[in-house]
């Protein structure tokens, strides 16, 4: 046993105690802890309770120190060495008899015995010690509070083998942990961010000694990796126990590790239905190091969950029963009354379907499904073109109630990976290109492959009967012939989940969000009163999310013949020759499919021009369009109100304004999007002058910049397991926050002033970077401009990034630097410290238009401490 | 109240000395030779206890500017002039009843070579000061604020970042013959942010530290105009301003710090066989150092402990050096 070194970084010495206790064997022995000990002590009314942390292995409690440093008041944090771990002593034992799992609960249970822990515990527990610490967690069940387990597993199937890096760890565990420091180091090494010098030698300073690893490597001798090994009982007991454990629990994963997978954490979920999860996107195996921000988040979930009492995901829980049934309810209306109307219909080659021929086959394949397997809240992931055969997939989960994944190419391929890997698929029901797709990305589930839809990468599905690499189950015509003569599943809960879509990942990784049942329907409602929709209108479904909408809204579609993964693919010809198709009054497109229209004009023969004159309502949407850009839409679309509206993937609608409505508004700070739709709450948290502070109260009063938080039937259920996100952006009550920056003006109407991470705060305050880009795209040669803040938050240098039509070098001329200086003077008196230039504009796969100026500012910074000029 | 504002022969001590003069206070001055200001003057060497007993007599606060500031030079020169002076000014103020000292001082007493991105001003540390310049200042003001800590006297450092203005023949007049004679090449990018300081605000800024001496007494406080630029920006408006061209010419910034290495070898060699170097080299490896990092300060604590704020802002100074250089072209 090696000393305590003293300070380490992060690490308060003060916490530092040794405790005597009598092992499992009855032998009094030396334990090393960290230990806050209680402002409050026992027995005072401010006290609250312990967290009681466990390593695993091979680490030490150093692991815990930002649990300790952030402890919230009336909280005591105890964070052991397990024997012979860290600096406790040593147990003895040896590699061929290690010191076994139900040994070391008991070894902690006699610990906390000895330190007397009588009030609400929290138990929390990382790899290994995620065990011990359930172990303990339900032999305490009178005491336990709540439960934490971070990138760890209660059950193993053996039979498939260890994980791999654990292979070699197991099978020379005498040479890679205990005679060589390689197991110790390696824990560290595959820390991504790279972790510093100093917190990886402190990770290792308790073993520097083989005499110091003996213990590393008992730990992975524990490993019951044989049906006969000793420990084997107590994992089964502790993984049997965990399915009756009723208290709050909170499973924290750092996706990137190579140990404990997706199945590990699944598997824990199964067994503990209720429990928060958070996923921490590009954090591995020591996730408490790869996300600092565990230790808040985990304060910030025992505040919620464990103190206060709130319910499990975080969701505003006072919901009513729709009146008027299912979200497909105004399908089965239009079956009733105009069975033979079009329902959907796509250009590319001729397919159409009435209502009453959707219905049935979504019956069909609904029926299939169900005699299939899929049960209710199973998560299918479509990976199918928006179109017929979308449709009637997704409206067949929903009759199951299963819970559709939508992840569009438009996320990229990692990041579509990422979503789907973590969003724990059951089903994948997909064309041979998605499917070969996900076989790609390691996708689980089983695959259904939707026919008719053939590429070149599609050749590696295995048809039934056929060859390929790429196995799938069945098609989707097998699965309609199958429900052909089966019972039609029950109805599922008005309120059941229903879908998981994907925020575009502009702003960090993509999150899951998850949608009810009635949240969906009231979505539908919305968009169908906003644009007056009506059994006699139909809509051009150019922009991918609404094509699914029809139905729900008892509309008809019509899908163009277009990439919809490529919105700039959509010509004027190939709208107006969809309009014709659907006799369609109303189109709904994105910014980027309207700019090719415009672009595509000229070709257009006089019919075509007649059947856009037909257009009676045009909507674009999924990200921002310029009102010059509308203009010239107009002149393709003369007689069509040109309708943008402001929303996200959290709350698809919040507002609305139209063209002449933009007019009407002028120029101002920001980008003036409308007021509110009927029912939709909006209100602004006004942002402090100094970004430690928190924000002021949510208010309505005009002309106060803050975060716009928006109150709905329509806004998302939750975020899909992230929980602390989650938390954060529903702390108004049920609310959520956008995440966007903006102000209400004294009309009541909205504006946006930029992302709210993408606010720069100077000396001088907040400074929101929409309004100063605006005016400095106004000037001559300026084709993209981005604000961004360089240097320490709250005195940092604003800088303009631009993208001009002429190239030249980083720093841009005197004439237009000080053309953007008076352009930035008359919106802000905050000094424009540079202007660069870059021909590289980061912008988002989905939408080519969000610029990632988190990313523009990190370049920017580089270049202006004098690093390497390069692309953003 | 009586000053005696030291090393008023340079740009910034002589603003300083006819801004207080100006507003009323009795100033007296200390240098080597006549200052050519219409002030008591008291010459003699900041190293002699005499001349300073003399010159801080009867007086109540001292505004300490005189120092060896150039690039190059032997460590001994700034040592005697820019430690033992300050020393002696020490115990000459202590020695008198003085109660308050504005000591000036420089960012580079806290920082090495690296980048500094919204920095904060740090304490002196001679050991991680850059050259000799800035090791000499760092004892310097270590000892000026030991100083302070005893308790008579109040003591605040200031450091201004890269003072400039009209009339400034060390630095911008310098400039402006390189460029116009197409020796001013860009080093790197130029893009590096650097705060600099429009000469009447610095001395607004010492003046301001004089009157809150005892409220900001021990603090060290960068002071800049809080408007940091690319470094390319500044030479080339510093150039216009005198009637130069703009520099065009790139040199990448390692050639730069590589020729600078080389100058510095060069420099201590002629110094070590006995040559007077009356001149600064064109370019050292300190100064290549500056002109491609980053070198801009956080200054909220600044303005907030001294009350004060710029008055001229960038381009208001270099419209004002535009005109002054239009009546007085350089030569």
């Amino acid at each position: 046993m090696v000393s305590f070194p003293g300070p380490l970084p992060g690490l308060d010495p003060a916490w530092s105690r040794h405790v005597t206790a009598t092992d499992a064997d009855g032998v009094e022995r030396r334990w090393h802890v960290l230990d806050t000990a209680a402002d409050h002590a026992e027995g005072d009314p401010a006290f609250l309770g312990t967290m009681l942390c466990v390593h695993g292995n091979p680490t030490w409690s150093y692991v815990w120190r930002r649990f300790l440093s952030a402890a919230r008041p009336g909280w005591r944090v105890i964070a052991v060495d397990q024997l012979g771990m860290g600096f406790s002593e040593d147990p003895r034992g040896s590699l061929a008899h290690p010191r076994t799992l139900a040994q070391r609960v008991e070894d902690l249970s006699r610990l906390t015995d000895a330190l007397q822990l009588s009030g609400p515990v929290v138990a929390v527990g990382h790899d290994w010690g995620g065990i011990i610490a359930s172990g303990w967690a339900l032999r305490h069940r009178d005491q336990l509070a709540g439960l934490v387990l971070a990138n760890t597993s209660v059950h193993h199937d053996f039979s498939s083998g260890l994980p791999t890096p654990l292979r070699p760890a197991r099978a020379l565990a005498d040479l890679t942990c205990v005679r060589t420091p390689l197991f110790v180091r390696a824990a560290t090494a595959l820390s991504r961010p790279r972790l510093p010098r100093d917190v990886r030698d402190a990770f290792a300073a308790p073993y520097r000694y083989p005499a110091d690893r003996r213990f590393v490597g008992q730990f992975v001798a524990d490993i019951p990796a044989e049906p006969t090994h000793p420990s084997r009982p107590a994992l089964e007991h502790i993984a049997r126990g965990l399915t009756s454990l009723d208290v709050p629990v909170l499973l924290l994963r750092g996706p990137a590790d190579p140990v404990f997978s997706e199945a590990h954490l699944r598997d824990l979920h199964a067994r503990m239905p209720h429990a928060d999860i958070h996923r921490y996107e590009g954090a591995g195996h020591l996730v408490t190091e790869d996300a600092p921000r565990t230790a808040n988040d985990t304060w910030a979930w025992i505040a919620a969950r464990v103190e206060d009492g709130e319910p499990s995901s975080g969701a505003d829980t006072h919901r009513t029963p729709a009146e008027h049934g299912p979200a497909w309810s105004a399908l089965l209306q239009r079956v009733r009354d105009t069975p033979d109307d079009l329902a959907v219909a796509q250009v590319a080659d001729g397919r159409r379907m009435t209502f009453s021929e959707l219905e049935a086959d979504v019956a069909a394949v609904a029926a299939g499904l169900a005699a299939g397997g899929v049960t209710p809240g199973q998560r299918v992931a479509l990976l199918v073109p928006p179109g017929i055969d979308l449709t009637v997939a997704l409206y067949a989960c929903w009759r199951v109630g299963a819970v559709v994944v939508v992840a569009d190419a438009g996320l990229g391929l990692a990041g579509m990976r990422r979503a789907l890997r973590g969003a724990g698929i059951d089903h994948v029901i997909g064309i041979a290109k998605g499917l070969a797709a996900v076989a790609l990305l390691g996708v689980p589930g089983r695959r259904i492959l939707v026919e008719g839809h053939s590429s070149a990468i599609g050749a590696l599905v295995r048809r039934p009967h056929g060859y390929g690499p790429v196995r799938v189950a069945e098609t989707l015509d097998d699965v309609r012939r199958r429900g052909g003569h089966a019972p039609a599943p029950a109805l599922p809960a008005f309120d059941a989940e229903a879908a998981v879509l994907f925020t575009s990942g502009a702003t960090g990784p993509a999150k899951g969000v998850l949608y009810r049942s009635d949240q969906i329907r009231a979505q539908a409602g919305h968009i169908k009163v906003l644009y007056g929709l009506t059994p006699a209108d139909s809509f051009v479904a150019a922009f991918a999310p609404f094509a699914l909408y029809g139905p729900a809204m008892g509309v008809g579609s019509v899908v163009p013949d277009m990439d919809v993964t490529a919105p700039s693919t959509l010509t004027a010809a190939g709208l107006a020759d969809a309009i014709a198709a659907a006799d369609a009054t109303t189109v709904f497109a994105s910014p980027a499919s309207l700019r090719n229209v415009v672009a595509t004009a000229s070709a257009l023969d006089a019919a075509q021009r007649a059947s856009l004159a037909r257009v009676r309502v045009a909507m674009s949407a999924g990200a921002p369009i310029p009102v010059s850009l509308l203009r010239k839409v107009q002149t393709v679309l003369p007689n069509a109100e040109l309708h943008t509206p402001y929303g996200m993937t959290e709350c698809l609608a919040v507002s609305d304004i139209d063209l002449a409505g933009l007019e009407r508004a002028g120029t101002g700070n920001g980008v003036c999007v409308g007021t509110p739709l009927t029912g939709v709450e909006v209100s602004i948290a006004p942002l402090p002058r100094d970004p430690a502070e928190p924000d002021g109260l949510p208010t309505t009063a005009p002309d106060v910049t803050g975060e716009i938080i928006v109150r709905a039937a329509h806004v998302k259920d939750h975020y899909d397991q992230l929980w602390a996100t989650q938390h954060a952006s529903a702390r108004d009550g049920g609310s959520h926050r956008t995440g966007d920056v903006g102000h209400l003006d004294p009309e009541g109407r909205l504006w946006v002033e930029g992302r709210r991470q993408h606010v720069i705060h100077t000396a001088d305050g907040p400074l929101t970077p929409v309004a100063l880009e605006l005016a400095v795209l106004e000037l001559s040669g300026v084709a993209n401009a981005a604000a961004v803040g360089v240097g320490p938050v709250g005195t940092q240098a604003l800088v303009v990034v631009v993208d001009t039509e002429a190239s030249g070098p980083v720093l841009v001329g005197a004439d237009l630097t000080a053309a953007v200086r008076e352009s930035a003077a008359a919106v802000t008196r905050v000094p424009v410290a540079a202007v660069l230039r870059t021909s590289a504009f980061p912008v988002d796969v989905r939408h080519q238009s969000k610029v990632d100026r988190a990313r523009l500012a990190h370049w920017a910074e580089r270049v202006l401490s004098g690093g390497r000029v390069g692309a953003p | 109240m009586r000053v005696l504002v030291t090393g008023a022969s340079g740009l910034l001590g002589g603003d300083v000395a006819r801004a207080l003069a100006a507003r009323g206070d009795d100033v007296t001055v200390l240098q080597r030779r006549p200052s050519g200001l219409r002030l008591r003057e008291v010459l003699g060497d900041i190293t002699e206890l005499d001349s300073l007993t003399r010159a801080v007599d009867g007086c109540d606060a001292v505004v300490h500017l005189a120092a060896k500031v150039n690039v190059t030079g032997s460590w001994e020169d700034y040592r005697r002039i820019n430690v033992d002076g300050t020393e002696a000014l020490l115990q000459a103020c202590l020695g008198a009843d003085v109660r308050r000292m504005v000591f000036v001082s420089s960012p580079s007493v806290a920082h090495a070579g690296r980048s500094l991105v919204g920095a904060g001003s740090g304490r002196a540390d001679p050991e991680r000061a850059r050259g000799h310049y800035a090791r000499s200042k760092a004892m310097a003001e270590q000892r000026a604020l030991a100083a302070d800590a005893r308790g008579e006297l109040a003591v605040v450092a200031v450091r201004p970042h890269i003072v400039w203005g009209p009339g400034d023949t060390q630095l911008v007049e310098r400039i402006g013959r390189r460029a116009r004679s197409g020796r001013l090449p860009v080093i790197g990018s130029g893009a590096p942010l650097v705060d600099t300081i429009y000469i009447d605000n610095a001395v607004d800024a010492l003046v301001a530290a004089l009157d809150r001496c005892d409220d900001a007494r021990g603090q060290s406080l960068v002071v800049t105009n809080g408007e940091p630029r690319p470094i390319g920006e500044i030479l080339a408006g510093w150039a216009r301003a005198t009637g130069a061209p703009a520099p065009t010419r790139h040199v990448p910034a390692v050639l730069a710090r590589w020729a600078g290495s080389g100058v510095d070898a060069v420099t201590a060699l002629r110094e070590r066989l006995g040559h007077d170097l009356t001149s600064d080299p064109p370019i050292t490896r300190f100064l290549a150092e500056q002109l491609s990092t980053a070198h801009w300060f956080d200054q909220r604590r600044t303005r907030q402990v001294l009350g004060w704020a710029p008055r001229v802002s960038l381009d208001e100074g270099f419209a004002r050096m535009r005109r002054h250089y239009a009546h007085h072209p350089l030569t």
